[in-house]
């Protein structure tokens, strides 16, 4: 501090050495756009051009067809496989939000201290941290036709058979999402319930509001910039996701990502863009309205 | 709410929360523990004697794969990754302080990439290198890719930071003749080093877990997550749990070396 301090008062004369302002943001800016544009935008527009490719087995050839996007709607597998995905996704969301709103209440209305606060979301954080793949197959030990629940069903003589749709089906894929994706709901409501006015709630309080009345007249309602932001990571992760689809039903059921991705391990890249282009489309969509809701911007 | 009696609704909501905490660690400390198997055990439950051989078995040259060579590149894209992505994130947040032609174009380009799913970029940037004749690589590739899925997280954390961030110190500094270098030096850097610390530990674990992103991507050699789903299809041997354990002890440790420097940071400033 003791060379600021001896600075020379002209520094603050001489505002006209420096760039000017507008300058300045975009060198600032300009690392994030560069790196958006190169491995954002231009792979995104490569992907629309390719969609109207022609293709064969080992080659892709330039050109303007529609028949990919024609292959895309005409078959009554896209169609199943967007009803597939779009059911994973209603029913993760479903859960996610119910269980991250009770989750992030608890934490923001009934724990007192702030440390006891970051202590228990640090909990919750922690198994995030591990790998994805690593967490489905934690899974194998428990729902296996082996695992924890069976001998538990089997021992307790609640069934006789171990259940075999506990593994290796859509149960099984609903519930790793769930305990994949929870916590990007959990995030951004405790975030807006953090930031509630304490004295609204007073306030409802002294105006005779019953505990009900509060959490349904004023705190869902300030609780829905955060709830419409986690709806928006877990809508978006359920659509894009194959991975839990293949490893959690053992590849007996079918998801759009893991369409596209059979289509590029077979080097089909046109048919597999066409696809990219219709689930981008369909994503942008379910962003675009959930943004007309709330206004994520006030929120940051 | 605030009355020293816990209500009803409290112990309803504790107890809800415990489930949801048992629901996050149950399976995993299931894999946890048969990772000590013993060397005829399988895949579930019972124990089958207790030995550290899977532990062995997974450092040892396998016939499935390269988990050193793997877990090598991942730390180092990992490394590669959290630095960028902390250098970029803060660059961008302190432009965004300010109005300038394109930010709002910019903002949605970041929120963009985060809803764009993984496996389209993937597909892009591969067939970006494909059509360009380079050759995908992990450092190369997967690190543009990996990149697309960091730094919107970096940027938004960045954004609530100098939200929060009060400009009366940067006019302090100022006003006692601090040039716009002194200041972001002495006054900026070190107020929101915690939260930089913070992004840096959200890129190299987003790095550390991407897959998606990185299977068109990484070119010949596997990134670690790569590596993992290979095994998951072709071993069947409690080397799967090992490799498990090993990985969620690593980013136990990465965690707490990031908790340990804001600790260490928020004590010496509240010295100084």
């Amino acid at each position: 501090m003791s060379t600021t301090a001896n600075a020379e008062p002209q520094k603050r004369a001489r505002p006209g050495l420096r760039l000017p302002l507008a300058v300045v943001s975009w060198l600032q800016a300009a690392p994030l756009a560069v790196i958006l544009g190169v491995f954002l935008v231009i792979p995104l527009l490569l992907i629309v051009v390719v969609s109207f490719w022609d293709y064969d087995f080992a080659m892709m050839y330039p050109g303007f067809y529609t028949f990919n996007y024609a292959e895309t709607f005409g078959s009554w597998v896209t169609w199943k496989t967007y009803l597939n995905t779009l059911k994973y996704a209603a029913i993760v969301w479903a859960l996610t939000l119910v269980i991250g709103f009770w989750v992030a209440y608890f934490l923001a209305f009934h724990i007192r201290s702030a440390a006891m606060q970051t202590v228990m979301f640090l909990i919750c954080t922690v198994p995030f941290l591990t790998s994805n793949i690593i967490r489905m197959i934690s899974w194998i030990p428990v729902l296996g036709r082996n695992g924890i629940v069976n001998s538990a069903l089997v021992s307790m003589g609640i069934v006789r058979e171990p259940v075999e749709w506990l593994l290796y089906s859509d149960f099984a894929v609903i519930l790793a999402m769930v305990h994949l994706y929870t916590l990007f709901m959990v995030t951004p409501i405790f975030n807006s319930l953090i930031r509630i006015d304490r004295a609204l709630i007073e306030a409802a309080r002294d105006a005779g509001a019953s505990s009900t009345q509060i959490l349904t007249n004023v705190i869902i309602p300030l609780a829905k910039p955060g709830m419409a932001i986690g709806t928006i990571f877990v809508v978006t992760l359920v659509m894009a996701d194959f991975i839990t689809v293949l490893v959690m039903s053992g590849g007996q059921s079918a998801s759009v990502a893991l369409m596209m991705r059979n289509q590029m391990s077979l080097l089909q890249y046109p048919g597999a863009a066409a696809n990219a282009v219709v689930l981008l489309i369909v994503v942008l969509m379910m962003v675009a309205g959930i943004l007309r809701i709330v206004d994520i911007r006030k929120e940051l | 709410m605030h009355g020293e009696k816990r209500t009803r609704e409290f112990y309803i909501l504790a107890i809800f929360f415990t489930l949801f905490v048992l629901f996050l660690y149950g399976p995993l400390s299931a894999i946890l523990i048969l990772s000590f198997q013993g060397p005829r055990g399988g895949l579930t439950f019972p124990l089958n004697g207790v030995s550290l051989h899977w532990f062995f078995n997974l450092f040892e040259t396998q016939a499935v794969g390269d988990f050193g060579g793997s877990m090598r590149r991942s730390l180092t894209l990992g490394l590669m990754v959290m630095i960028v992505t902390v250098v970029v994130s803060l660059m961008a947040g302190l432009a965004f302080r300010r109005r300038f032609l394109g930010a709002t174009v910019l903002f949605y380009l970041a929120i963009a990439s985060l809803v764009v799913p993984s496996i389209i970029v993937s597909l892009g940037i591969g067939v970006m290198f494909q059509q360009s004749g380079i050759a995908p690589a992990w450092f190369t590739s997967a690190f543009g890719a990996q990149l697309t899925w960091t730094l919107p997280f970096g940027v938004l954390i960045m954004f609530a930071v100098f939200n929060r961030f009060s400009p009366s110190y940067e006019e302090a500094a100022r006003d006692l003749g601090a040039t716009s270098w002194q200041t972001f030096r002495y006054v900026v850097l070190p107020m929101i080093a915690p939260s930089l610390i913070g992004v840096a530990l959200f890129g190299f674990t987003l790095s550390y877990d991407e897959f998606a992103r990185t299977l068109l991507t990484a070119g010949t050699y596997n990134t670690l997550p790569l590596e993992i789903m290979a095994m998951t299809t072709n071993v069947t041997t409690p080397v799967l749990y090992a490799l498990g354990t090993v990985t969620t002890v690593f980013s136990f440790i990465v965690i707490g070396i990031a908790l340990g420097l804001i600790r260490a940071l928020n004590r010496g400033r509240a010295k100084g």
